[in-house]
């Protein structure tokens, strides 16, 4: 089936499946969010417990699927994996260390022994809240601001600034996307509490911290995409690499499917914030969380569909990368394709055991339960 | 081309990637193992319905869980080296190199973190068949994350399925069936894995016995090391054909890599085994550091030439053959490998210039001359060696590989007898009274480790100076970047890697003296 599609048309059915990999990825930091809220949520003891076993269900499927994009991306765009990996070398390391400290914590966090104290799990799980937050949103934030590379002529990366990526904080327009990341996961993370924790206190603050996480999301979020529909963009031919006036309102307008979605997408999250301050339910975070994967997959779609570089060098216009010239070549995309129709089997068996595992909220009798592997 | 190469960069990435790798590693083996341990104990329980078994699984879980955590933290750093340090690597093969490592995140990775979920949490939430499902998939899916990332390492090693674009100057897969069947791939695959399940059978076992030392949980420890025992038996046999099966691929494709390990300097018909050696702390040939002799050594004829190529007589090439070439047996010199490599990148770059001047003509008749079939076999194929200066770079470090290489093989017979001897004590019943074998049982444990890491340094190691055979070597892959930053991730790793292992002991030695519960315990 995937025989007869062009190469052009595979580099953009893969750039699709990547940007649907990102937006589940940031729908899923929600357990980010919710390590953050660890100490505000949870004032107790067993309170703490609950919140921390219904987040650490899973936080797997968060990591998964984080190491998931970097190895799609990788075979789908190697180019893009070798530059951006390579050349914004600490922005990464860093993404990466805040996502070690995290893997150990639920496990070791209660356990006799543990050497590093409860404590500093905490503060892992916290630190990976805030920090992988912030830096994934911004490293993303530079596929619509540039970043300072070149390649030569075996297509081999240089980076310009000697902060190897990190300069990228200094564009506060990257900065507010990580922020936006940051606050909207938090905001999830308290509406996922809401919606698996059996507790009255556990929904009341989780409640409060909705309102209270809502509000700097909005605002930088808002900020984020009036810029980026206001700002010069980067665009390609045949000719080569140039800037375009309103490149990304133009992307939105001339493929109005992705306008539509990205509409959705913050009515949604909008909603999902609404239901649960107004109407006291406790599904905000499936309107919220379609919402996002929504929102983010539309903005992943005009970074690098209808013309646009979606890495682009600041430094040599003409070595941006596009889907078209970072790609894997038309075999290996074809047969990633095939590999591709799997993808629906693993998230039939994802929701499957999810609605198995979540059919009755987290509550202390089940904390204390010895067979049900408190963390 | 190729610009000036920083030698302390490329080496402080290579002791990067060999740290988180080798990290990984003494997490990933007992993943593999346990998981397939765990799973035939709870079969037994669902079988017998016996809630001793439950316990014994419980246990075992619960020791599965603290290890599993922690090989999850240091996976996800080489996922993502490979970008990082290794960026130049990633582009020239990213092609094919970065699908398997895709497919395994799609497949194997959310099978198992996803299954991981209901074997802990779900006893009470589905049914028993359901649960022994989900422990199952869980073994599954580790073993087939495996297969995708050792599908990946043997190709670097045996480079096949794919041919170089001059136009992208990158390598693209053209058969991804041959990447996946290699050969290499199979017996890497088939040898790691059993790997990790002699080492996890060797691991019950020990612990077991620890616990018949001490007089506790009689029961449970001997249901656990019957079945360790019997599945290392199995595993462990099978361990020991599989490597021979991948010593003999090397033989064809890897001949360097095999006679650093073997030891042998200079190939003869009918050539001996070296059973066991030591070699010399002084340097007998000044070129090379790497070439020492041999003080001592046990050698059984012929043996080597038939487990090479199944021939009592054949000519199996040392060390010396490879490098300064030996015509009576076909074998090319490296300086002719280097000066034909040379003539490839020149070509490949007086092609490059040509489209770079617009001129179509000159460049499509230099592609047409690259893509020659001839050109590809007799110049192509020594691409890498055009990055080579001195012909002494290809030689790996012998003492490392030798050591290395007969360590492992020795402790792999040693296991056979071994877990023959576990499961004759405990059928008969006299398990309790061999203080000297359960004590012995204990000290394996660390052996097996031994041996794990050690296979890998044959693996790795030994094919150097080669990222991927004969086509890149290390100097060519590494990301350019300051050496000085490199050692600040080394040591950030370094720091985080040890305090999170001693964390681990700590954790998993406390739950062994806290012991199996009947009611589960903590988990
Ligand atoms: C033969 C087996 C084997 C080998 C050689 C490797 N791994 Fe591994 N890896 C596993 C077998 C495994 C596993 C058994 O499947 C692990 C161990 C613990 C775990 O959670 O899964 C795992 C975990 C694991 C994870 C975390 C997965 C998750 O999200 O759950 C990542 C990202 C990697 N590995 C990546 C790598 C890379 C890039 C390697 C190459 C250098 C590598 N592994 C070598
Ligand atoms: C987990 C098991 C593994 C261990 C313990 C291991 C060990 C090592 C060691 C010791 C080195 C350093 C060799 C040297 O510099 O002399 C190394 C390098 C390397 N290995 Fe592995 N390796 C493992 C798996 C893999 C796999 C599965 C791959 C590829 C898919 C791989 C790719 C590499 C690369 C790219 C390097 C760096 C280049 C080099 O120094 O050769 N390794 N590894
Ligand atoms: C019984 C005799 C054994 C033989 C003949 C043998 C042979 C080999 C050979 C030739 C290699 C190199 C493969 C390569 O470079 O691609 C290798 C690698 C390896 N061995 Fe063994 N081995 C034996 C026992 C063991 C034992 C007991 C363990 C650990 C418990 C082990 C673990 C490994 C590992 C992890 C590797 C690296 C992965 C690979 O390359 O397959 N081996 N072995």
């Amino acid at each position: 089936m995937f025989e007869n599609l062009s190469y052009l048309a595979l580099q953009q059915y893969w750039w699709v499946i990547i940007s649907l990999l990102g937006a589940l990825f940031v729908f899923l930091t929600f357990v980010q969010g919710g390590q953050t809220l660890l100490y505000t949520i949870g004032k107790t003891p067993n309170e703490r417990t609950m919140l921390v076993n219904t987040l650490g269900r899973k936080w797997e499927f968060t990591f998964t699927t984080l190491v998931t994009f970097g190895g799609a991306f990788f075979a789908s765009f190697p180019l893009f994996y070798a530059t951006s990996f390579g050349g914004a070398y600490w922005v990464w390391i860093a993404i990466l260390f805040f996502f070690v400290i995290q893997a150990v914590s639920y496990e070791f966090r209660t356990k006799p022994g543990n050497f590093l104290g409860r404590k500093t799990y905490e503060a892992f799980l916290f630190l990976n809240g805030a920090f992988g937050t912030i830096l994934i949103g911004t490293a993303v934030g530079t596929f619509f601001n540039g970043a300072e590379f070149s390649l030569n002529d075996m297509n081999n990366v240089h980076w310009e600034t000697p902060y190897r990526g990190l300069e990228a904080v200094l564009t506060f327009h990257n900065v507010a996307l990580g922020l936006s990341v940051f606050f909207l996961a938090r905001v999830l993370g308290a509406l996922y509490f809401m919606n698996s924790v059996d507790s009255a206190m556990v929904l009341e603050r989780s409640k409060r911290q909705v309102l209270l996480n809502a509000i700097p999301f909005l605002v930088v979020f808002l900020y984020f995409l009036i810029y980026l529909l206001l700002k010069d963009g980067f665009a390609y031919n045949a000719e080569g690499v140039y800037i375009e006036k309103y490149k990304y309102l133009n992307n939105l307008l001339e493929l109005p499917v992705v306008a539509v979605l990205l509409l959705l997408g913050v009515v949604g999250v909008l909603y999902g914030i609404a239901v649960a301050l107004l109407k006291k339910s406790t599904s905000g975070i499936w309107f919220a969380g379609g919402g996002t994967v929504l929102t983010v997959f539309a903005l992943f779609l005009i970074a690098g569909l209808n013309g646009t570089a979606f890495y682009p060098s600041a430094f040599e216009l003409q070595d941006s990368l596009t889907i078209e010239n970072a790609s894997s070549s038309h075999f290996t995309l074809k047969v990633m394709s095939y590999a591709s129709l799997g993808v629906p089997v693993v998230i039939a068996y994802i929701w499957w055991v999810w609605k198995a595992m979540n059919s009755k909220k987290i509550d202390e009798a089940e904390m204390q339960d010895e067979d049900s592997h408190a963390y | 081309m190729l610009e000036t190469i920083d030698l302390s960069l490329v080496n402080w990435s290579r002791a990067q990637f060999a740290l988180t790798a080798m990290y990984h590693w003494v997490f990933v083996p007992l993943t593999l193992g346990l998981a397939v341990i765990i799973a035939i104990m709870e079969t037994l329980y669902v079988k017998t319905g016996d809630v001793e078994w439950k316990k014994i699984t419980k246990f075992w879980m619960t020791l599965f869980g603290i290890n599993f955590a922690i090989g999850v933290a240091t996976g996800i750093i080489l996922e993502f080296e490979f970008g990082t340090n290794w960026s130049n690597y990633s582009w020239f093969v990213g092609d094919i190199f970065g699908a398997p490592l895709a497919i395994e995140g799609i497949f194997a990775f959310f099978m198992e973190s996803t299954f991981i979920a209901v074997m802990f949490f779900g006893w009470n939430k589905v049914s028993k068949k359901v649960h022994l499902t989900a422990t199952w998939l869980t073994a599954f899916g580790a073993s087939l994350s495996a297969l995708w990332i050792l599908v990946a390492n043997a190709w670097m090693q045996n480079p096949v399925g794919m041919h170089f674009n001059p136009e992208t100057v990158r390598n693209e897969m053209i058969n991804f069936w041959e990447v996946l069947f290699s050969p290499t791939a199979i017996y890497k695959f088939l040898h790691t894995i059993t790997s990790g399940f002699v080492l996890a059978g060797v691991f019950v076992i020990g612990i077991s016995s620890w616990f018949l030392l001490k007089k506790r949980e009689v029961v449970f420890a001997r249901k656990s090391i019957v079945v360790a025992a019997v599945f290392g038996i199995v595993s462990s046999i099978y361990l020991a054909f599989t490597g021979d099966s991948s010593a003999r691929d090397i033989a064809q494709n890897q001949p360097m890599k095999f006679a650093a390990f073997e030891g042998l300097y200079n190939g003869s018909e009918g050539a001996g085994l070296i059973a066991m050696g030591f070699m010399s702390t002084t340097e007998t040939d000044p070129s090379n550091e790497n070439l020492l002799d041999f003080n001592m050594k046990i050698e059984i004829p012929n043996i080597l030439s038939y487990m090479a190529y199944m021939d009592w007589n054949a000519f199996v090439p040392g060390i010396n053959d490879l490098i300064d070439g030996n015509e009576k047996y076909g074998y090319m010199s490296a300086d002719e490998k280097i000066e034909r490599g040379k003539v490839a990148m020149a070509k490949l770059k007086a092609f490059k210039e040509a489209k770079d001047q617009d001129n179509e003509q000159l460049a499509e008749r230099l592609k047409t001359e690259f893509m020659d079939p001839d050109f590809q076999q007799n110049y192509f194929s020594y691409f890498g060696y055009g990055y080579l200066t001195d012909k002494n770079m290809l030689i790996p470090n012998v003492p490392l590989s030798f050591y290395s290489f007969h360590v492992m093989v020795g402790l792999g017979f040693y296991f056979i007898v071994f877990f023959c001897f576990a499961l004759f004590y405990a059928l008969k019943g006299r398990l309790e009274q061999k203080r000297k074998f359960l004590r012995l049982a204990i000290w394996s444990i660390p052996m097996a480790y031994l041996a794990s890491q050690a296979g890998w340094i044959v693996a790795e190691v030994g094919r150097q100076p080669w990222v991927i055979q004969d086509l890149m070597p290390t100097v060519a892959a590494v990301t350019k970047i300051s050496s000085s930053a490199v050692q600040t991730t080394f040591w950030l790793f370094a720091i985080i890697f040890t305090l999170l292992l001693i964390a681990e002991l700590k954790i998993m030695f406390r739950q062994i003296k806290i012991g199996p519960k009947m009611d589960g315990g903590q988990h």
